[in-house]
């Protein structure tokens, strides 16, 4: 218990290879065991969790896991299938049997073409990492409005915040629909320029993301923005 | 040429360095945008930077393995990188140093987490002073490190080499030139394992056992300029004792989609 409270305190930066604590834990992520003691795999800051032993890196590509909600772009079409990038170092594949739509065969350009985003989740991650994704679920949907942004994935916790407080902030303030994909995908839509305020806090949220109270320093710089974004709309446009 | 006296009877070599010393190094971490991770070097006057790309889904299939990541290395020298214009392109020797290099990394990298991909890395040698595959080497692994991607440890390497029949540390372009031998050792401190090893010329046993030794023993004091560059981009970003949001957890993420 009392590592917990030192690392929720003080943010401790590991390298690949330090050590970070004995067999008295377990690897969790970011870390591999060894010799009786577990080292850090990547670049990142050190979060005890119980008895596991992680390691939030400072960048890293999006590794899907099973249930994911993701954001992707459909990159080509078979017959039955099309090829989804969602952000990973794997093209996805949705079957036809896995959409919304009763597709005739040779007819899945009809529905998604190249370019278009969709909302989907993660259905199948095998041993070879083929990725299977589907969007016949409660609100997934082709996404047909609005505006993406792409974070790096390891600061999808920070735009969703504590128990989603930054997104309900972001939503609140600026009266957007907002979707934050698990691979770093973020979806906006709503009116020109408060998608303009929210990529620009989302922006901020990137660039500050280890700084204590952000989801307050965001909420001011909106009520700011609100300001100075009429003083501009009324002199500029 | 054997005449040239590289170093006089002080131990002082032609710039002023000891038998032991390095030359002055600096490493920046992430200095490119586009790329995934990626680093600069200064060694001496070799300036070296790093790009890596990846892990990436391998399109040419049959060079895919489906049980791990593989690594590719392109080493190029710049036209500019020497006195005399060198011709473009990959040679014999640029293909063997990607190949060695190519080993070096893979030996650092844990690759079965990312199957069926390739890690990318292309070291482009700006301006070469002798010790480019050293600091190509070095150079990579921070890059390595800083695009993520899950390793052991990372790699460092420096050469030793023979002049004048003294062995010394981190040979220069003119030791190199006229110099009787020379050792370019890579090494990952962490598991103490020799991932390069190269030698040019003609050592006793004693002095090779000398001049790795000497080699080795440097590795590691570059391995702390490694880690003092990847420190060094992190520390950049503002930051405050974060107590806030930063009790971070899983249930977090598992939020993750909220829909609206």
């Amino acid at each position: 218990m009392t590592s917990q409270e030192t690392t929720s305190n003080e943010r401790v930066f590991v390298l690949p290879g330090d050590i970070l604590g004995d067999d008295s834990f377990r690897s969790g992520s970011g870390t591999y065991s060894k010799d009786g003691s577990i080292h850090a795999s990547q670049a990142g800051i050190l979060n005890i969790n119980r008895d596991f032993i992680n390691v939030m890196p400072i960048s890293s590509k999006y590794n899907p896991k099973f249930g994911d909600s993701v954001i992707g772009m459909i990159i080509d079409h078979g017959p039955s299938s099309w090829m989804v990038d969602i952000g990973c170092p794997y093209t996805a594949m949705m079957h036809t049997n896995d959409v919304q739509w009763n597709v005739k065969f040779g007819e899945t350009g009809k529905y998604l073409k190249p370019g278009d985003a969709i909302l989907s989740r993660v259905s199948n991650v095998n041993e070879v990492k083929k990725i299977q994704i589907t969007m016949k679920d409660h609100g997934l949907r082709k996404l047909e409005n609005g505006i993406l942004v792409k974070i790096p994935q390891p600061k999808v916790p920070r735009i969703i915040g504590k128990g989603g407080s930054m997104i309900s902030m972001l939503k609140q303030k600026t009266q957007t629909k907002m979707f934050v994909g698990q691979n770093g995908m973020v979806w906006i839509e709503g009116e020109n320029e408060n998608m303009q305020a929210v990529s620009q806090a989302i922006q901020i949220i990137i660039d500050r993301a280890h700084v204590s109270g952000l989801t307050e320093y965001v909420e001011k710089y909106l009520d700011n923005q609100d300001i100075s974004s009429q003083d501009i709309g009324n002199t500029g446009d | 040429m054997d005449d040239i006296q590289l170093i006089d009877k002080k131990g002082k070599r032609k710039d002023s360095r000891g038998p032991e010393d390095l030359r002055p190094i600096k490493i920046e971490a992430g200095v490119l945008d586009n790329a995934d991770g990626s680093a600069y070097i200064e060694w001496g006057k070799n300036k070296i930077i790093v790009g890596v790309y990846g892990p990436r889904e391998m399109h040419q299939k049959h060079l895919q393995r489906p049980d791990k990541a593989i690594v590719q290395v392109s080493y190029s020298m710049a036209s500019f990188s020497v006195d005399e214009r060198k011709k473009p392109g990959q040679g014999r020797r640029e293909h063997e140093i990607s190949k060695i290099i190519a080993e070096a990394l893979e030996r650092s990298i844990i690759s079965d987490q990312y199957p069926r991909t390739s890690i990318d890395v292309y070291i482009e040698v700006l301006e070469a002073s002798a010790g480019t595959r050293c600091a190509g080497v070095t150079a990579a692994s921070v890059a390595i490190a800083d695009a993520g991607i899950p390793m052991i440890g990372m790699v460092a390497s420096c050469a030793a080499g023979k002049i004048n029949g003294q062995v010394v540390l981190d040979l220069d372009k003119l030791e190199d030139n006229i110099g009787d031998a020379d050792l370019p050792v890579g090494y990952i401190p962490k598991t103490e394992e020799v991932v390069l090893l190269q030698m040019d010329g003609h050592f006793t046993p004693e002095e090779f056992d000398k001049a790795f030794v000497l080699a080795r023993g440097a590795c590691i004091q570059i391995q702390e300029l490694q880690k003092e560059a990847l420190v060094k981009k992190y520390s950049q970003e503002p930051e405050e004792n974060g107590t806030d949001d930063n009790g971070e957890n899983k249930d977090d993420m598992a939020e993750g989609g909220v829909l609206q």
